[in-house]
């Protein structure tokens, strides 16, 4: 297996439907890799299948060494990888802090029954997960919203607390979905900035799912086109977006490279 | 006015605010006073109450904090109550059949728990209702170990050679363990398992990828949960000094869930205050009984209804409890007299589908 | 021959319980279709629309069928007014709520009950009381079960050319699979959630009147409700067909245990039955999985 992350000939069929059919792509370590295409081209079943939600109907998937395909869900993380949702699947009745600290999970490895006394490894277990998430609140500026309960949040702060609390499990790979839908301009640079500097002082690889092609121009070493589950190309990012194939089936009209 | 924070440590103190010690700590005194001055009759209401804030406890982790419910969690009493009485009957100390009678029921909260891992909402809900009926039918038949409908006498228990028989040994016996059970829920709550418990209840999908093992953690709430309820069920035993199968059915399983419901989901005080609300409302009821209009108190059947009345009420006017209209009250007292109406109204809302969980 | 006789009666004897409980599982699977709200109180409805016939009928002294008319109303207005004056405010609430409040309304209507028309057992007399149909080469059935069996397939009948072909029932299932698009297509939802209570309530009379024959009319006859609820998880929760279904293999499941199994067996079957459902294939017999889109 080639790549840090790799993914061959990658099938998902409902019923009838070939939601995702021979998808085969690389990711190597570092890099940002973003999948693009239009709705119901099969990118987010591409990370269900990744994270675990489903189960392939054909195909590999490997991640730093390991054969991920058929793992048990709750173990992806254990593994390195996380993820953002498309429509975002933050714990509502959890304060903000809370929902950081669940992200820490996978690095907890303290037993039941020292956790019904509250025995101090216990305690200091949590004191070092509260530092990491503190970390992670400064990173991304949550500081003011750190007690809210994510009910009472707006939706661009929502979004921010989701890539926040994918981090906190100190990921090798992150899963983006759609990080900038419903987001304004700004916040979409924000998120831009971010994204780089987790690709940089964090040195994250990062899979991305995205609609905004100026922010996939921005921050992509490589991008890769779907549509209806299979793949149309796959390069850099001005090479994907002046491909034939790709312009008639997402962007439509006169070819225009946007840089 | 809150201090200011210096260290990470102080926001997992349990006492987190500085008259959290001296007031519930002159509550514990004046709890351990009542028995040497009010009459019999009041030591048993509240020993009763502390019975049923255990199980409230219990079941408030279950259903309130990690969002399975539990329409059979009297069965838990049941086993709990039968287990320690057949276990002292059969001369096993109480300093050992407590906390085996506890051991026992969580036992069978795991042995409930695992068939319903992935079942969610509605349908893990009648499956606790049929595990329930199945286990009263059980003991109601299985006559040698139980006594079926003759009950089971529950023998007084002894420690270090003092026999614990009266009210009041019952009264600080609950009180002991309400305390113990409360301690360790709490303890529960600012650690892992906690957090794991109410990211189960807010979305499994992501409690996976954050690597939650839904099935690990769900038995062990089950079990904890069964567990504390079992201890309640023993000090149950003890208290109505006499078992059956019948007491232990569907109507102390609402009971319970009524208490959840009425103190307010996710909260510990809730349980209490339900408990409170729920093991009192009998007596209320008898208060008043002669003063109804239309001859109603003399009905049969009047208690069923009442309580049936104060659910329906309750849910339709203040669905978040007691927890929640305390909440709402100190808050009102918090921004007054510069409060906004609009901050009390209760939100219109949409049904969201559960269809798609 | 004497074995095979035995058998059809138990078949039959089964399958007309199981109507009943297919026509009380008929009406929550109605209401959860629509609203997604479970009705802990659907057994009670049955018991109501008993006691409405018995008046109409047994104390008012009214005609048969016509009683049997007035109390299918009369319970029908009763539910349409339940949902309207109660159930509709607690719209949007979790599932878990709508679940304790539709168990506190099972209390006060049995206690109501009770004060009105008492806690002795009633019953009246009904065309079918006490007869037996022959069908030769001795199969004798009594006409009780047969009526049973026999109103469970007119009331489907008409049920699916409602549901099916006129304009009423084709909005229900629109309001059924989406609130927000019916509400643009001008359904009044509200009023058409109303109505699917009136309807699964004038269900629930049908089957206490179809039981009149067979079993006395009681406060506590409600209980059924529990084994209507296994029948319409047998069948697939949101399955209209699988509530009958469900209904029918859990009368008949019951009969034979309770014939071939040690005694006591019987309370314990539809217990069992629902586990047993709910832990290998909870989506019933014709239920769908539906998994959430993330």
């Amino acid at each position: 297996m080639s790549g840090y992350f790799s993914s061959r000939d990658l099938a998902m069929r409902f019923g009838g439907i070939r939601a995702v059919e021979g998808v085969s792509f690389d990711v190597q370590r570092g890099e940002v890799f973003s999948i693009i295409g239009p709705n119901g081209a099969g990118k987010t079943t591409i990370f269900n299948m990744i994270s675990r939600i489903y189960t392939p109907s054909g195909g590999t998937l490997h991640f730093d060494g390991h054969d991920i395909t058929r793992i048990a869900p709750h173990r992806i993380a254990g593994l390195g990888i996380a993820r953002t949702f498309q429509n975002i699947e933050l714990f509502a009745n959890a304060s903000l802090l809370q929902n950081l600290l669940i992200g820490r999970h996978c690095h907890s490895s303290v037993s039941v029954l020292s956790q019904l006394g509250f025995l101090p490894n216990v305690r200091r277990a949590e004191v070092e997960h509260r530092k990491r998430a503190e970390e992670v609140i400064e990173f991304l500026g949550l500081q003011r919203n750190r007690d809210q309960l994510i009910a009472n949040l707006p939706y661009g702060v929502r979004k921010v607390v989701e890539l926040g609390r994918a981090l906190c499990t100190q990921p090798k790979l992150l899963l983006l979905d759609e990080p900038s839908s419903g987001l304004n301009v700004e916040e979409t640079d924000e998120m831009a900035f971010w994204i780089e500097d987790i690709k940089k002082d964090l040195g994250i690889t990062i899979i991305m799912v995205e609609h905004d092609m100026k922010l996939v121009s921005a921050v992509s070493d490589r991008v890769m086109a779907l549509n209806q589950g299979r793949i149309l190309a796959m390069g850099t990012s001005a090479q994907v977006q002046s491909d034939p194939e790709v312009i008639r089936a997402y962007i439509g009209g006169e070819p225009e490279v946007v840089s | 006015m809150n201090r200011l924070k210096t260290s990470y440590e102080q926001d997992l103190r349990l006492a987190r605010r500085r008259w959290d010690v001296p007031c519930y700590g002159l509550l514990l005194v004046a709890l351990l006073l009542v028995p040497q001055f009010a009459s019999t009759f009041y030591v048993g209401e509240i020993s009763f109450v502390f019975i049923y804030s255990i199980a409230g406890v219990g079941l408030m982790l279950l259903t309130g904090y990690t969002g399975l419910v539990s329409l059979g969690h009297a069965a838990f009493l049941g086993i709990g109550a039968y287990a320690n009485a057949i276990l002292l009957a059969n001369g096993v100390p109480f300093a050992l059949s407590l906390p085996l009678s506890g051991l026992i029921a969580a036992f069978a909260g795991v042995v409930i728990g695992i068939p319903t891992l992935r079942m969610s909402g509605l349908y893990l809900a009648i499956a606790t209702l049929a595990f329930g009926s199945i286990v009263i039918l059980v003991g109601e038949k299985w006559h040698s170990l139980t006594g079926g409908f003759d009950g089971f006498p529950v023998p007084h228990p002894s420690v270090l050679g003092y026999v614990l028989e009266g009210p009041s040994a019952v009264y600080y016996m609950a009180l002991g363990v309400l305390v113990a059970v409360l301690l360790v829920a709490m303890n529960i709550l600012r650690a892992p398992l906690g957090r794991a418990m109410v990211a189960i209840r807010d979305s499994e999908i992501s409690a996976q990828s954050m690597g939650i093992n839904l099935a690990f953690y769900k038995t062990v709430v089950f079990a904890i949960s069964a567990g504390i309820t079992g201890l309640a069920g023993a000090l149950f035993g003890h208290y109505v000094r006499h078992l059956a199968p019948d007491s232990f059915g569907i109507l102390l399983s609402i009971q319970l869930v009524t208490i959840v419901f009425i103190g307010g989901l996710g909260s510990l005080h809730g349980a209490v205050f339900g408990a409170a609300f729920v093991a009192m409302l009998p007596q209320a009821i008898a208060l008043v009984r002669d003063d109804l209009p239309f001859g109603m108190g003399r009905l049969p059947g009047l208690e069923p209804s009442l309580f049936g009345l104060i659910l329906v009420l309750v849910i339709m006017f203040e669905p978040s409890g007691i927890h929640g209209r305390w909440l709402k009250t100190k808050r009102w007292f918090k921004s007054f007299p510069l409060h906004k109406r609009a901050a009390f109204r209760r939100q219109k809302t949409y049904a969201k589908s559960d269809r798609l969980r | 021959m004497d074995d095979v006789v035995r058998l059809l009666q138990l078949a039959v004897n089964g399958t007309a319980a199981g109507c009943i409980y297919g026509l009380v599982a008929l009406g929550f699977v109605l209401i959860y279709k629509a609203t997604e709200m479970v009705n802990f109180a659907q057994g009670e409805l049955m018991m109501l629309g008993a006691f409405f016939a018995y008046t109409f009928v047994g104390i008012l002294g009214f005609n048969y069928w016509l009683g049997f008319l007035c109390a299918i109303a009369a319970t029908a207005a009763f539910g349409y007014m339940l949902d309207a004056v109660v159930l509709r405010r607690v719209i949007g609430q979790p599932q878990f709520a709508v679940v304790m409040l539709t168990l506190g309304l099972a209390f006060i209507f049995r206690a109501v009950a009770g004060a009105v028309w008492g806690y002795d057992a009633v019953g009246f007399t009904t065309p079918f009381t006490n007869k037996v149909a022959n069908f030769g080469s001795g199969v004798v059935l009594g006409q009780d079960n047969v009526s049973i069996i026999i109103g469970t397939v007119i009331l489907c009948a008409v049920l699916y050319v409602f549901f099916s072909r006129t304009r009423l029932g084709i909005a229900m299932q629109a309001s059924s699979q989406n609130q927000l698009a019916a509400y643009y297509m001008g359904i009044p939802v509200r009023t058409v959630f109303s109505l699917i209570w009136a309807i699964s309530a004038g269900v629930s009379a049908v089957a206490a009147v179809l039981l009149v024959p067979v079993q006395m009319i009681d406060v506590n006859m409600g209980i059924i409700g529990i084994k209507a609820f296994a029948a319409a998880v047998l069948g697939g929760f949101g399955s209209i067909p699988g509530a009958l279904v469900g209904g029918i293999v859990i009368g008949i499941v019951e009969q034979l245990a309770g014939y071939y199994l040690p005694a006591g067996s019987m309370e314990l079957t539809s217990n069992i039955v629902l586990l047993g459902v709910l832990i290998l294939r909870p989506q019933g017999l014709f239920g769908q999985v539906i998994r959430k889109r993330v």
